[in-house]
């Protein structure tokens, strides 16, 4: 077994309604969605993110993109109109989310960094349609 | 329409968008419709003020140069847009498009004008519980300024079947712009739930702009967008089942991928199973993306059920006003007199001003800002670190005060340079319901 970020199997984007945040984690293959499912939990996420959420964690699952979808209660200081904080919308939560550590088996971590040396900075992985 | 497809386009995503790429989608002809969304939550709020203090105003502060720059395609080319840049003022809007298009002898263009989304007295009469608080309007913590209602894309289609190529609305809700014309052009009876679930779908792909061809997604080496200093805007090709291939300009910037379109599709969604418009619930739960070419992606699936009863309502309450100080540390040692510039002036402005602030935070920005207590540790003191105070108060002389406080660290710890600071009102922005029976739209053309 081998220890990976999120951020090497995974997108995220984050977005706000009024207190509420939300972070979609998308993997990079749909044929990860299981590993995701079993080893980014509620829990998990309530407690990588601590005190900046003060209400509940929710996941959902879109079935037909393969993405987890986590809803974060009283996480937004107030909401983007009330919050002090610089980044009121939370635009970052995402991104904090791609710091988890996950385990998973060594095949899994060989391809996903496999992936990252082969692809180009300047076109690459993202140029292609993808799944 | 072409080949049975509706083009529709996204021409901006809130209220201070870059239009040059909306421009460049116009003038290429690439879409039937083109929509604008202008607003978001605290926009709605800002327009109000903006009006409470010139009721001539509190539409977009665009409206003249947006109109005057648009118009010409739709007079020329028979496109037409949809927008709720009327903001707190559509009637308002709806004239300045008016005399825009008669100064340039735009003889073609009919403006559509949808009002009703004010609800303020509504609100007040009914007095409904403030989702964010638990207790009834009146109790908000200041004075109400704004209470708009989420309204759908119904009064948009009128405009539109009453022959308006440009419609000007209020707080329409960002995915029935959208939605709005492909009700119209195919015809879909609105309440054919399942129908305008997946239009809903195709409506909230776009209604972010960029988002969906490259914008907040790149992140090297794992996320990579080629030509992210001059992104297009999307279009979605609709075909009259409700599904779409999602594409933008060939030579404007960035990418449409299955990648970016999922990324699009699970933003600010709660229940992916009800996501909730003045029009549907929608339910993407098994809405599928898949790769057609090179910056084409089919949209196909989801569906929908039975509209909400209530509509969402936006208020807009006086809080006081926000006062902001920083100040920045560099060179040897930077990190820890930062750090002590913080004690001093948590320490300062606790004794001299407590119980005359609401709130009051104390930052090292590149340190722990944004995250706070889950900020990771990199273990390595900052090179750099500028120090914030950030307070609310009713009182502007307090705010005023605790952001010199960050000022007067010139003569705090060793080294502190490059003060800003400012005040700025304290304009916030609490959700609630109504029951649709109190919200009544009305359509005009102008």
């Amino acid at each position: 077994m081998a220890t990976i970020t999120l951020r090497e199997i995974a997108f995220a984007r984050s977005g706000d309604k009024g207190d509420t945040s939300n972070i979609g984690l998308v993997p990079f293959d749909e044929d990860d969605f299981d590993l995701l499912a079993r080893e980014v939990s509620e829990v998990r996420v309530a407690h990588l993110f601590g005190e900046l959420v003060r209400g509940g964690v929710r996941r959902y699952e879109f079935a037909g993109i393969r993405a987890l979808n986590f809803v974060l209660e009283r996480a937004l200081s107030g909401g983007v109109s009330r919050s002090l904080n610089l980044d009121a919308h939370g635009k970052s939560w995402g991104n904090l989310l791609l710091t988890m550590e996950i385990t998973v088996p060594d095949e899994v971590a060989d391809r996903v960094r496999a992936l990252v040396r082969s692809s180009d900075l300047t076109g690459g992985a993202a140029g292609s349609t993808g799944g | 329409m072409s080949n049975g497809e509706l083009r529709v386009g996204c021409g901006s995503a809130y209220g201070e968008d870059d239009l040059d790429p909306a421009y460049e989608l116009a003038a290429a002809g690439a879409v039937d419709y083109l929509c604008f969304d202008g607003l978001a939550e605290r926009t709605m709020a800002l327009a109000q003020a903006r009006r409470l203090d010139d009721p001539a105003r509190g539409y977009d502060v665009r409206m003249d140069a947006f109109a005057a720059r648009f118009l010409p395609f739709v007079e020329r080319d028979g496109l037409r847009i949809v927008t709720n840049m009327g903001a707190a003022n559509p009637r308002g809007g709806a004239a300045c498009v008016r005399k825009v298009a008669d100064r340039l002898g735009c003889t073609e263009v009919r403006v559509g004008l949808v009002e009703g989304d004010d609800v303020l007295d509504a609100l007040k009469q009914c007095n409904p519980v403030v989702w964010e608080t638990g207790q009834p309007v009146d109790q908000l913590p200041g004075e109400i300024v704004s209470a708009n209602a989420y309204i759908g894309a119904a009064p948009i289609v009128e405009a539109l079947e009453r022959g308006a190529n440009i419609v000007i609305a209020g707080r329409a809700a960002d995915p029935s712009l959208f939605l709005a014309p492909m009700i119209k052009e195919f015809g879909w009876r609105q309440d054919d739930w399942p129908l305008l679930g997946r239009g809903t779908m195709i409506a909230h792909v776009l209604e972010c702009g960029s988002h969906v061809t490259g914008g907040n997604f790149a992140d090297p080496p794992y996320r990579v967008v080629p030509g992210l200093d001059r992104l297009g805007m999307p279009i979605a090709h609709v075909r009259p089942d409700g599904s779409a291939v999602i594409t933008k300009l060939a030579d404007a910037g960035g990418v449409v991928t299955t990648d970016t379109v999922k990324c699009q599709l699970v933003y600010e969604v709660h229940d992916p199973r009800r996501y909730l418009t003045p029009d549907v619930v929608g339910d993407f739960d098994s809405v599928r993306v898949h790769g057609e070419g090179p910056d084409q992606v089919r949209v196909s699936g989801g569906t929908g059920h039975r509209r909400p009863d209530e509509l969402k309502v936006l208020v807009g309450v006086r809080e006081g006003f926000v006062g902001e100080g920083e100040v920045s540390f560099a060179g040897a040692g930077a990190h820890s007199r930062a750090q002590l510039c913080r004690e001093v002036l948590r320490a300062r402005v606790q004794r001299r001003y407590a119980g005359a602030y609401d709130e009051v935070r104390f930052d090292l920005i590149g340190v722990d800002s944004v995250l706070a207590g889950a900020s990771p540790d990199s273990g390595v003191p900052a090179a750099e670190v500028r120090v914030r105070v950030a307070a609310r108060s009713r009182d502007p002389e307090v705010a005023e005060a605790i952001a010199r406080e960050a000022e007067w660290q010139f003569f705090g710890p060793s080294g502190a340079g490059g003060v800003r600071r400012r005040v700025k009102e304290a304009l916030s922005v609490f959700s609630t319901t109504l029951p649709r029976s109190m919200v009544e739209t009305g359509v005009e053309i102008v």
